[in-house]
């Protein structure tokens, strides 16, 4: 089971080559839209691609609530154990 | 008043280059494009053809592509990109887009490309997706990568052409006449700048094996270098190629008011369709030769002003014989006197981006006064009576014109003629 800080390492590195924010600018209170300006094709992207990485299912209706980068942390955390 | 159209830019991300200085000097050296694939999916799957023309270098390691951009193209997108990028510096604009350089309105600015294909490694990725992985992992830009207009799309976006962004799909004719709409933007008064070109990216094993099963393909693997060899008595079928070019063409206002070069004149341009079969050229070519002499009219061009022709010539047993025969009934007497290239023997059958590549050699032929090779040209077929350049040749002085045919499965007819300035 990944730890917090590894699923954000882990989710900041797919941000990265999804949309070439930098991955230090991936941080836990940082909103998707407002602060990465990452599109809604964008952000499903991620959320393939996270699904892929962690093992996880986050289901279509779940991806409108991951605000920020700390609600998808906290999501995929949830969704592993 | 009808506006003379020039072009002021080229672009090529090919088998012979990553850009236009390298594939020219390959394309006068003669030296072939083709290769064994070095990919596992070949033994894996059998493919009859074990070879093709691929581009020089992975898009994904050119200067002229970002990581993510290229994540987010098919490979057709991203040639088609880099293409259009180099044609757009090498027009000299003041800007990296048409918004940033103040000689240039975007919203007369604007985009005709031409695709065979689309994005097919795009679609059979993600059918493979859906099989092994279901729904869940299908990627959510599949769609805007595979559609045929995504090139031109991406063209539009990256440089702000906002007067136009139009695709045209015509197989091996694509791109021609992407470059005959262009024209008519230009001359109508529609558009002052266009990207004109085209893009393919299908060397994948379902289209080679398809290819080959229609018999179409060259199937001399122990020799790739050696496959593409139009007008030859032992040629066996074309060789697969990929890759882009573009060009930019502007109006003469445009581009004297701004003090471009100018490489040549696109003078005329011609189409037609043979309405007969949908793979095989109607044998006494008589839609080719409406589109030549349509382009010649077109550009008020005697034939015997014609001096070199850059033709469409794909190395396939009887696909090479008409358009000889649709040359010699326009060119008459004086075909002897037009050097012919087959530039395909170098850079194999780019399919959808064929027109382009070709109009870029063509233009360049022009404007250096040059004849591109011909290689593989051991004993010319007697049925084709033709004068062909087997080694870079010096074209007249003064005032000259070539012309670039392109014909595409479904009967498509395209030619352009390109003048000196």
């Amino acid at each position: 089971m990944a730890s917090k800080e590894e699923i954000l390492a882990g989710l900041a590195e797919i941000v990265n080559e999804e949309t070439g924010v930098e991955q230090s600018d991936v941080q836990l209170d940082k909103s998707f839209t407002e602060d990465l300006d990452i599109d809604s094709i964008s952000m499903m992207t991620i959320v393939v691609n996270a699904e892929e990485k962690f093992d996880v299912t986050i289901p279509d209706e779940e991806v409108k609530n991951l605000k920020t980068v700390g609600d998808a942390v906290d999501f995929i955390e949830n969704a592993g154990k | 008043m009808t506006h003379k159209v020039v072009v002021t830019g080229l672009g090529a991300f090919s088998p012979l280059g990553e850009d236009v200085p390298t594939t020219w000097k390959n394309a006068l050296e003669g030296v072939s494009g083709v290769k064994t694939i070095e990919e596992p999916w070949v033994e894996e799957y059998g493919i009859p053809v074990s070879f093709a023309a691929q581009v020089a270098i992975d898009p994904t390691e050119s200067e002229r592509l970002s990581k993510v951009e290229a994540k987010r193209l098919d490979p057709s997108g991203q040639f088609a990109l880099i293409a259009a990028r180099e044609a757009w510096a090498d027009a000299g604009f003041s800007g990296e887009d048409a918004d940033s350089a103040e000689e240039v309105d975007s919203e007369r600015t604007a985009v005709a490309f031409g695709t065979g294909m689309g994005g097919v490694w795009t679609l059979l990725d993600a059918w493979d997706t859906l099989r092994e992985k279901g729904p869940r992992r299908m990627l959510p830009m599949t769609v805007p990568m595979l559609m045929p207009n995504s090139s031109a799309a991406a063209i539009s976006m990256n440089l702000k052409a906002r007067a136009a962004a139009q695709t045209v799909v015509s197989a091996c004719a694509s791109s021609t006449e992407a470059m005959e709409i262009g024209v008519e933007l230009i001359r109508s008064g529609k558009a002052d700048v266009v990207v004109v070109g085209g893009s393919e990216a299908a060397i994948h094993p379902m289209t080679i094996a398809a290819f080959a099963k229609m018999q179409a393909l060259s199937t001399r693997n122990d020799d790739p270098a050696a496959a593409s060899r139009p007008y030859d008595t032992e040629r066996d079928g074309f060789v697969m190629g990929e890759g882009a070019a573009a060009l930019i063409i502007e109006s003469e206002e445009h581009a004297k008011a701004r003090n471009a070069s100018i490489y040549a004149e696109i003078a005329g341009t011609g189409v037609s369709a043979d309405a007969y079969h949908i793979t095989a050229p109607e044998p006494s070519a008589l839609g080719a030769t409406r589109a030549l002499r349509e382009a010649l009219e077109d550009g008020n061009i005697d034939p015997e002003q014609v001096v070199h022709v850059n033709a469409h010539a794909t190395s396939t047993p009887v696909g090479d014989i008409p358009e000889s025969l649709a040359l010699r009934e326009v060119f008459g007497e004086h075909t002897k006197d037009v050097a012919v290239s087959a530039t395909k023997s170098m850079t194999g059958h780019l399919l959808g981006g064929a027109g382009a590549i070709e109009a870029v050699f063509t233009v360049l032929a022009v404007h250096h006064r040059k004849a591109p090779c011909t290689i593989n040209l051991n004993e010319q077929d007697p049925q084709i009576e033709l004068n062909v350049v087997t080694e870079a040749r010096d074209l007249p002085d003064g005032e000259i014109v070539a012309v670039s045919n392109s014909f595409g499965f479904g009967g498509h007819n395209a030619v352009i003629a390109v003048r000196s300035v």
